[in-house]
């Protein structure tokens, strides 16, 4: 701390910067930003609308009546004792957080290229902001479930709510994780190459069914014996399980595949944050 | 005095063209040698970025090799024609982009004003976006609690403050946008040309609150126009830059000096065209004396001012003046009603623009020469020569007639009007 005053530099330009430093001390500087920006979010979603928020119900209302008919009617697909379409709303609000996180952190810089482009915030107040947003959608989807949950519960179907939903925080985190973390991988490339972003159009809602957002885990093991791996160690469908379990008493779920889950979730995170920094500096040059 | 910035080799590489096919592999080629190592492959071949000269190469350098520091309380003014890197230096600057190769050091907060209005959600309404914005550009939620009136005030939108932004007339989103940057507290201002918005009272005003930040607050100010004007009253040193080099810096005089002095220089992108592009050279071209951006009040006359060189004799020639705005060629004049013969040697042609004639607004000039042979007028016989944005002038909006709605339209005929009749039914 010898050095002369003359020499203190409170921001330093170059062109590189430390791949791990998420600048977490902006991030704090700009919380303001983030909270305002999911207000924005939330409000510019619904001004000028009849229903307003009603439409955060509506979606996932309309998703799963539309699977009761024809998953559970039409292809009778068995959901185990609990009914299909608290056993479909568990899947689906699960499935909605990760696809929303991913597709929308996956364009972030595409998106916002007019306003980032501008004007220097820490970029990752973005993706935060997008987790954040859909957190409260996710939220009120999950008012929801626990309303259908109830319901179902009172006209003596077999729910069986227990400790194990102790551990929905962690599943929440996780699935947040998931989608930031891919998210920011695809958002890397996406800003130069477009291709990925056709995709991620297509893919995800084909990914959904490899996850057990249709049928439980247990059948697909069955059915297919062989392959079933590839489900079981979907880090999505371990944290759907474990929902499942924890709230409606019906679920595959083991320590050891939420370890993993966690261990997997850890691991894409960190290398998305990698990309990411790598990517926010230039991206302007390239969008 | 303290310095607050220091450039050092400062360089930025763009890649021109289009990314596509064959970018990946490429990519990959950069990458490779990177992990090795080595120097960019791509980097090395870069050229000066001459927007006039086809390049060999995909790689440009906006900004080549910048040294320079600003001390504490400066106001500074960045001046260049048309691609000369000034973007892209406030750009890195206000870190939107990182440099190629080279640092900044910067001491204090930096709040740059690319652009105004940055973030700004059409649904939300004044309040809140002033909220947003301002936490944009890095305020704290109370620090714009406590600026809230002063924000509001400045931009004169008290009224309409819980009407979504989407609802404004143009100019009022602009001021809104413009008080809430304006209001930012910040040692470091970094300004584009976000004053060729507004009327010129909002203009006037910001330029004032400018000035107030950098004279009487001891705030640092980089500013980038083409208004000589602006620059001129609100800096006190320049820095020229002309094809992402630094071309001189200095006080501000100097250095607006120098730039109009390169504005015919080759090098600063402006050629002539055409089959007499060699035996015409234009010297000098004048708007009301000065060669760049010159304020004129509608009530002045416009008086251009062409001095050229004529080397060899040509049996009919004359020159034409054309004005352009906005891309839309206003106006074509000639300097002689007939062509005539001239000889070898220097000249000077005037021509007047009568007062009340163009409507306020930037206007772009190009000049012009024909050289008719025979007597038979047709364009296969007609040698030519052509100088695009040569100079250029702005109209000022002090109007006389307020009723009159000055800034609609380009040309004003003066003392032209209709009449009125009464005439009874509609048959």
């Amino acid at each position: 701390m010898d050095r002369p005053e003359e020499e203190i530099w409170d921001i330093e330009i170059s062109p590189r910067n430390n791949l791990l430093d998420l600048k977490l001390k902006d991030v704090w500087h700009y919380r303001d930003l983030l909270v305002l920006l999911v207000r924005r979010d939330f409000v510019a979603f619904y001004k000028q609308t009849v229903l307003g928020p009603l439409w955060f119900f509506l979606q996932p209302l309309a998703t799963i009546i539309l699977f009761n008919f024809v998953f559970a009617n039409i292809a009778k697909i068995p959901t185990g004792s609990i009914p299909p379409p608290v056993f479909y709303l568990a899947g689906t609000i699960i499935w909605n957080y990760f696809s929303d996180c991913l597709t929308k952190t996956s364009t972030v810089f595409k998106d916002n290229s007019a306003m980032l482009g501008k004007v220097y915030f820490p970029r990752l107040i973005m993706p935060l902001s997008i987790v954040l947003s859909n957190l409260i959608r996710f939220g009120v989807q999950f008012m929801l479930f626990l309303l259908l949950m109830v319901i179902y519960g009172i006209k003596g179907y077999p729910i069986h709510p227990n400790f194990y939903l102790l551990l929905f925080p962690v599943l929440i985190v996780l699935i947040a994780a998931l989608g930031l973390g891919l998210g920011m991988m695809i958002s890397a490339v996406t800003t130069k190459y477009r291709d990925l972003t056709f995709v991620v159009s297509f893919a995800v809602p084909l990914l959904m069914y490899t996850t057990t957002v249709i049928y439980p885990l247990s059948v697909a093991q069955s059915k297919y014996p062989k392959y079933s791996w590839l489900i079981k160690y979907n880090p999505i469908t371990v944290v759907i399980e474990t929902f499942r379990k924890g709230f409606l008493g019906e679920g595959s779920f083991n320590w050891e595949l939420l370890g993993f889950a966690a261990g997997a979730t850890i691991i894409i995170v960190i290398i998305g944050t990698i990309i990411f920094n790598r990517v926010e500096k230039n991206f302007v040059d390239t969008v | 005095m303290t310095k607050v910035i220091k450039v050092e080799n400062l360089s930025k590489a763009y890649q021109l063209g289009d990314f596509g096919t064959g970018t990946i592999s490429r990519d990959l080629e950069r990458y490779w040698a990177r992990i090795r190592g080595k120097e960019d492959p791509f980097l090395k071949i870069g050229e000066l970025n001459d927007r006039t000269q086809k390049g060999t190469s995909d790689i440009v350098w906006s900004l080549r090799d910048l040294n320079f520091e600003v001390e504490r309380g400066d106001a500074v003014g960045i001046i260049g024609r048309n691609g000369a890197g000034k973007s892209t230096l406030l750009k890195i600057l206000s870190r939107v982009t990182s440099p190629t190769v080279g640092t900044v050091k910067i001491k204090g907060r930096v709040a740059s004003l690319l652009e105004v209005g940055t973030g700004f959600h059409p649904e939300l309404t004044g309040r809140e976006n002033i909220y947003l914005n301002g936490a944009i550009l890095g305020m704290r939620k109370a620090e714009i609690k406590r600026k809230f009136d002063e924000i509001v005030d400045f931009a004169g939108v008290d009224r309409y403050i819980d009407t979504p932004v989407k609802r404004y007339s143009s100019g009022m989103y602009v001021r809104l946008a413009f008080a809430v940057a304006a209001n930012l507290e910040a040692e470091i201002l970094v300004v584009d040309e976000v004053l060729a918005v507004g009327d010129a009272e909002f203009q006037k005003k910001c330029l004032g609150k400018m000035g107030d930040v950098s004279k009487g607050e001891g705030k640092t100010v980089l500013f980038v126009s083409h208004n000589m004007g602006s620059v001129r009253q609100l800096c006190d040193k320049g820095i020229l830059l002309t094809n992402g080099q630094i071309a001189f810096t200095g006080n501000t005089e100097a250095a607006i000096k120098n730039y109009m002095n390169s504005s015919l220089d080759p090098k600063s992108g402006i050629v002539a065209i055409g089959p007499m592009a060699d035996t015409i050279k234009i010297k000098s071209v004048t708007v009301n004396g000065s060669p760049l951006d010159v304020a004129i009040t509608p009530k002045d006359e416009i008086n251009f001012c062409i001095k050229y060189q004529c080397l060899k004799y040509l049996p009919g020639f004359r020159i034409s003046l054309v004005i352009f705005k906005d891309g839309v060629r206003v106006l074509t004049v000639q300097d002689l009603e007939e062509s005539t013969a001239i000889e070898p040697g220097y000249y000077r042609s005037d021509i007047k623009l009568q007062s009340y004639f163009l409507r306020p607004g930037t206007y772009s000039v190009a000049v012009g020469g024909h050289n008719t042979n025979h007597t038979n007028f047709s364009l296969g016989n007609v040698e030519w020569f052509f100088v695009t944005d040569i100079s250029s002038f702005e109209v000022l909006e002090e109007w006389s007639k307020v009723y009159d709605f000055n800034n609609l339209g380009i040309i004003n005929l003066p003392n032209t009007s209709g009449v009125r009749t009464a005439i009874g039914s509609d048959d």
